[in-house]
């Protein structure tokens, strides 16, 4: 009895340290008052005065619109290395799928300050032919899509290794060619791993700061870049309304990448 | 029998360094049950790969109708294969799965609901249209994926262990069926298995293979009742492979005692191998046999007893369906034409001989 009340108060003590500065956030977004001091009972007036700031409306679309482009563009791309990684002998695939691995496992610093050095570097030799690299929108999205990558590889793999093969295969000999039989016969089947690495990189997309942080332009902003330099000046409360609205995206997108196959599981029995 | 329509022509092939088919030559009539059949990694489903187009040939030319399609890739041959996993398509209805072919062949609705009907019909499986493959059983399955491969009207018809999957009635039931199908369609079969009962009951020709080489090709009859080799009659159900000598023409000495057989020209006191399947040994009174012995194990096998009887220091396997009780001393009797007599291997090497057609 005692024993069962303290396993369930540790599990509630432990949650509670995990969103308590969470909770505090949500709920200071919803204070009337501007000074963190005291409450001054509730309101949504920091939401709306957030949706009247034209620079972050600016950095909203530009953090939606990257996150998009780049979890299609890291699907897309990292679904095809799946596809090769897949046909590979267990060895090169060992190989090759430790390489993906790097810049999952990279402090995002470093992974963020070569990319920032790689574009300097191409911009460098592409001015030898008149040409030029401007760090903004398009730097930020392939950083995204370079990040994004092994995510989506990593949950599309799982999935591809449960094909039967062989459904390739009787397609391919009922006339198919490899391309259409990719799409009529694995990509369903591998469909579930796509969706939930399409997820997982729009959401880290999303809340990404750090790589951002260095590949980004001057004027070009996205949300947590921007939040970043608000703070700096000084904390206005619109900033908990908008931290606010970013967790519960993320959260919502989160609780999408989980339940999903779940619910699929379900369905079939 | 008919036509050549396919030939293998001096097929190798090797993975990673090992080889699996060296030099293989086989040809396939039109219309013939054809059977490939020996242990797992004898090369047969690579062979059966090949002539899908799975595979490449390291060596070797694939034959099909006059025309090299060696290096033809699987959807532009006239083959098509029925794979040991089935490999239907699981996101699509049974109609779906049937008319994956003909769609992509760009055929009309019309002409794609009369295949679907008349394969459904042909496989025993009517209304089963909109069921989704999981919802059939093993056995139902394979019959779909049968019926996705048949209403694309190959000439040739691969088959990979089709019927691995399933228990053992379904099994037999099946065989029946497949023969059917075989003699409804009037296409050629090419099928692949490592068990020999199957082998036996379907085909018009088995080609018995080991480690990569083709041990004897000949009707079910041949291969059962003369094995060209040791391998072959072990193979092929249980047998009695003891050491004799050939002292002449149809007379061959097997532990000590004289038997009379049908076998000439192998030589005088040359030694040989003695096949004699279990079924074909006579258990009498010790006085009537040719030599004596005595029973050491019994097992009923429910159509016949199966016993071992120790004589002249061999232990010979013995069908019958006389009960021997363990102890009874018995005598042994061989009719001549039961006795099969093989040369030896010349070394160890050439258990896995190449035959050449």
């Amino acid at each position: 009895m005692i024993r069962n009340f303290f396993r369930k108060f540790y599990l509630f003590f432990i949650f509670v340290l995990l969103y308590a500065p969470i909770l505090t956030l949500i709920v200071y977004s919803f204070n009337a008052s501007k000074t963190r001091a005291k409450w001054g009972g509730f309101s949504l007036k920091w939401y709306s005065s957030l949706f009247e700031n034209k620079a972050i409306l600016q950095a909203l679309s530009n953090t939606l619109l990257i996150a998009l482009l780049s979890a299609l563009i890291a699907t897309v791309i990292g679904t095809m290395a799946s596809v090769a990684l897949n046909s590979m002998k267990s060895k090169t695939r060992t190989f090759w799928m430790s390489m993906t691995n790097i810049p999952m496992l990279n402090a995002e610093i470093v992974t963020g300050i070569s990319l920032m050095m790689l574009f300097i570097a191409v911009g460098n030799f592409l001015s030898l032919f008149g040409g030029s690299i401007t760090f903004g929108f398009m730097t930020i999205l392939i950083g995204h899509i370079t990040f994004n990558l092994p995510y989506v590889i990593l949950s599309v793999m799982p999935k591809l290794k449960q094909v039967n093969m062989s459904t390739y295969e009787a397609a391919l000999d009922i006339g198919a060619s490899p391309i259409y039989a990719f799409f009529k016969v694995i990509l369903p089947d591998i469909m579930p791993g796509v969706l939930s690495g399409f997820l997982l990189a729009f959401t880290l997309s999303l809340d990404d700061f750090i790589i951002t942080h260095f590949v980004k332009g001057p004027g070009v902003d996205t949300l947590s870049t921007k939040i970043y330099s608000e703070v700096r000046k000084g904390i206005k409360p619109e900033m908990y309304a908008l931290s606010t609205l970013v967790f519960i995206t993320v959260l919502l997108l989160l609780l999408i990448v989980n339940y999903k196959p779940k619910q699929k599981n379900n369905a079939k029995v | 029998m008919s036509n050549k329509l396919i030939d293998l022509v001096g097929i190798t092939k090797s993975f990673d360094g090992e080889l699996v088919l060296d030099d293989l030559n086989l040809y396939i009539r039109e219309n013939e049950f054809l059977t490939l059949l020996g242990p797992s990694g004898c090369g047969k489903t690579t062979t059966l790969r090949i002539l899908g187009g799975f595979e490449n040939p390291d060596k070797g030319s694939v034959i099909f109708n006059g025309e090299n399609i060696t290096q033809l890739p699987p959807n532009k041959r006239q083959l098509n294969t029925v794979f040991q996993k089935y490999a239907l398509f699981t996101h699509m209805t049974i109609a779906e799965n049937i008319a994956f072919g003909l769609k992509i062949k760009k055929k009309s609705k019309a002409y794609i609901d009369d295949k679907i009907k008349y394969a459904l019909k042909l496989v025993n499986l009517q209304g089963y249209e909109n069921r989704m493959p999981d919802s059939l059983s093993g056995g139902q399955q394979q019959r779909i994926a049968i019926a996705r491969a048949i209403v694309n009207e190959p000439k040739v018809l691969l088959l990979d262990e089709p019927l691995g999957a399933l228990d053992l009635k379904l099994r037999q039931d099946m065989q029946y069926e497949l023969i059917r199908l075989k003699n409804e369609l009037g296409i050629t079969f090419i099928y692949v298995t490592h068990d020999q009962e199957e082998a036996l009951t379907m085909s018009d020709t088995i080609v018995v293979m080991n480690q990569g080489y083709i041990q004897q090709i000949g009707t079910p009859e041949d291969i059962y009742n003369e094995p060209q080799n040791a391998f072959v009659a072990d193979f092929i159900g249980d047998s009695n492979i003891i050491n004799g000598t050939m002292l002449e023409d149809r007379l061959v000495e097997i532990l000590g005692a004289k038997f009379p057989c049908v076998d000439e020209g192998f030589g005088r006191n040359k030694p040989v191998d003695v096949v004699i399947r279990p079924e074909d040994i006579d258990l009498l009174k010790p006085e009537e046999g040719t030599i004596q012995g005595v029973v050491t194990h019994l097992i009923f096998k429910g159509v016949h007893y199966e016993m071992e009887v120790m004589a002249n220091g061999y232990e010979w396997l013995v069908h019958s369906t006389d009960l021997f009780p363990v102890g009874t001393q018995v005598g042994l009797h061989v009719d001549p034409f039961d006795i099969q007599i093989m040369n030896k291997p010349e070394s160890e090497d050439e258990e896995a001989v190449s035959i050449d057609e």
